[in-house]
């Protein structure tokens, strides 16, 4: 019996390799929406019902709209968003040679600005900001992610990892207690989720309107009494880069809608 | 800021068909208050009005208890081509229109 | 050391504890069952208020009260002489009690409408109806709200 058991354990750690003590195997990864009521899951699939829409919409008049000193608009330099930022979303936060480590897609948004636009940059959870952004990931719904591909981002993807699994606040809980070892159960009326990130920017009827996956964080964070990082600090960037990673083979759905 | 409209392009003479409209707006209910106890004003949209070729067809009054980001269904008969407007009008001296065309055969 | 069951639902009550406490009173007055009998007298005056024709589709169970989708249709020919001239939606126990008032005619062809609506509590939503012979009819539903289990404070 126990040599059979040892066998079946050995198999099941041949077939992934990858994967680290508690984490998701990739055909149990399940997104947000699967775990959200049928009512919920209309108002994500009805474009014309889906509120997040609205920031779409917004997002794509900014795309072709000129700004900074450059007068140049998105379109300009990137044409047509449909097949120039089609599965771009899908591949963030990625490696900047330049800053040598990871930036988001909002930080990406403003480095144009700032780099090729002559802009000053969009706060963050700015409507703006979320409208492009929206607008953007949107282009990529229905592609699987790819994140953490590149080799350079490794060490930052581990930093990631060990915020995830690393207790935290008053009530010492690490993210890995909630979304990989207690998803399916409830706290409060509300099910645990893997925190799969598929959706960003994504319109949560709780917050409703639209709000990023750093926002969400920081919500996780105060919720168990721990001091949130400030929006763009390298330990965001480093969680959104490990969230990602760790929901590769994913499709997009942006903008997503969640309770 | 955008608003999402659904008026079918084409019908028959006599359908029933379905407008659903989706615009942008906080609907902030007058009821909150801030960290430090201030109450946050109520900004909210307080009518929208759907017209059908200038004929009055759906009208709405809302209260606070409106969700942010309005959303109507609402139903009216295919009675010529013409042009749905939309009109919201709110606190604050608020007000956005929009419009959708229709071609009945 | 494995979690165990109990253990869990205890952790998750103090997060959801947690999560509560940064938020202000959400509800600083609350609408009461006067309330919303008032608000009802002002659309329907003294008519009789019967029950039946009106139906109420909104979810028995709402992931989050912010934004709970609602439909209401009434049974009604929507003819020239027989249509539903008005529908107007209140609630128990959110601040005030009007929701809505959604203004119908003959050219509607169906009488039914959906929206979105706030519910700050578990709580009686009433849709009432009123024809074009100026009767009214009414439709009452019970809603449970779940609480989200982490919130956000207000900035």
């Amino acid at each position: 019996m126990i040599f059979w058991r040892a066998i079946a354990a050995a198999t099941l750690l041949a077939a992934a390799p990858a994967l680290l003590a508690g984490e998701i195997p990739p055909d149990a990864r399940r997104s947000g929406y699967s775990f959200m009521g049928p009512d919920t899951r209309a108002m994500q699939d009805d474009d014309t019902s889906n509120p997040g829409m609205l920031f779409v919409l917004d997002g794509e008049t900014l795309w072709g709209k000129k700004t900074g000193s450059a007068e140049k608009a998105c379109a300009d330099c990137h044409g047509d968003a449909r097949s120039s930022m089609k599965g771009v979303a899908a591949r963030y936060p990625a490696f900047d040679k330049a800053l040598t480590r990871p930036v988001t897609l909002d930080q990406r948004i403003n480095l144009c600005r700032s780099n090729h636009q002559q802009a000053t940059p969009l706060p963050y959870e700015s409507r703006d900001l979320l409208a492009l952004s929206a607008f953007i990931a949107h282009q990529s719904r229905g592609v699987a992610i790819t994140t953490g591909d590149d080799p350079e981002l490794k060490p930052f993807v581990a930093q990631g990892r060990d915020l995830f699994t690393q207790r935290e606040g008053q009530l010492n809980l690490a993210c890995t207690n909630c979304h990989d070892d207690n998803y399916s159960k409830h706290l409060a009326g509300a099910p645990v989720t893997q925190g799969q990130p598929t959706g960003y920017p994504l319109y949560r009827l709780e917050w409703q309107t639209l709000g990023s996956l750093e926002r969400r964080l920081r919500s996780c964070m105060s919720g168990v009494r721990a001091q949130a990082y400030d929006y763009g600090a390298p330990e965001l960037v480093a969680l959104e880069l490990y969230l990602m990673s760790r929901a590769r083979g994913l499709q997009m759905e942006t903008p997503a809608v969640r309770p | 800021m955008a608003a999402l409209i659904n008026v079918p392009a084409k019908a028959k003479r006599g359908d029933i068909i379905e407008i659903r409209t989706l615009t942008s707006h906080i609907m902030e209910t007058g009821f909150r208050h801030t960290a430090d106890g201030a109450l946050v004003p109520r900004d909210i949209i307080t009518s929208f009005t759907c017209r059908y070729n200038g004929t009055e067809v759906f009208r709405a009054d809302l209260f606070p208890a409106i969700a942010a980001n309005p959303y109507l269904s609402f139903f009216t008969v295919a009675k010529e081509s013409g042009k749905f407007e939309f009109e919201w009008i709110g606190d604050n001296g608020y007000s956005s229109s929009a419009s959708a065309s229709i071609t009945v055969e | 050391m494995p979690t165990t069951r109990r253990q869990f639902l205890s952790i998750a009550g103090g997060v959801a504890a947690a999560g509560s406490i940064p938020i202000v009173t959400l509800r600083p007055l609350e609408a009461t069952p006067a309330m919303l009998t008032t608000a009802i007298r002002n659309v329907v005056g003294e008519a009789p208020v019967r029950t039946g024709k009106v139906k109420l589709d909104i979810p028995p169970l709402v992931e989050n009260g912010n934004t709970v989708p609602m439909t209401v249709s009434v049974a009604s020919p929507m003819t020239a002489d027989d249509y539903v001239k008005s529908i107007h939606v209140f609630n128990e126990k959110n601040p005030q009690p009007n929701v809505g008032n959604f203004h119908l005619g003959p050219s509607s062809g169906r009488a039914q409408i959906s929206t979105r609506i706030r519910l700050a509590d578990t709580q009686k939503v009433v849709a009432i109806a009123r024809l074009s012979d100026d009767t009214f009819w009414q439709v009452t539903a019970e809603i449970v709200v779940t609480l989200a289990a982490c919130t956000e404070e207000m900035n």
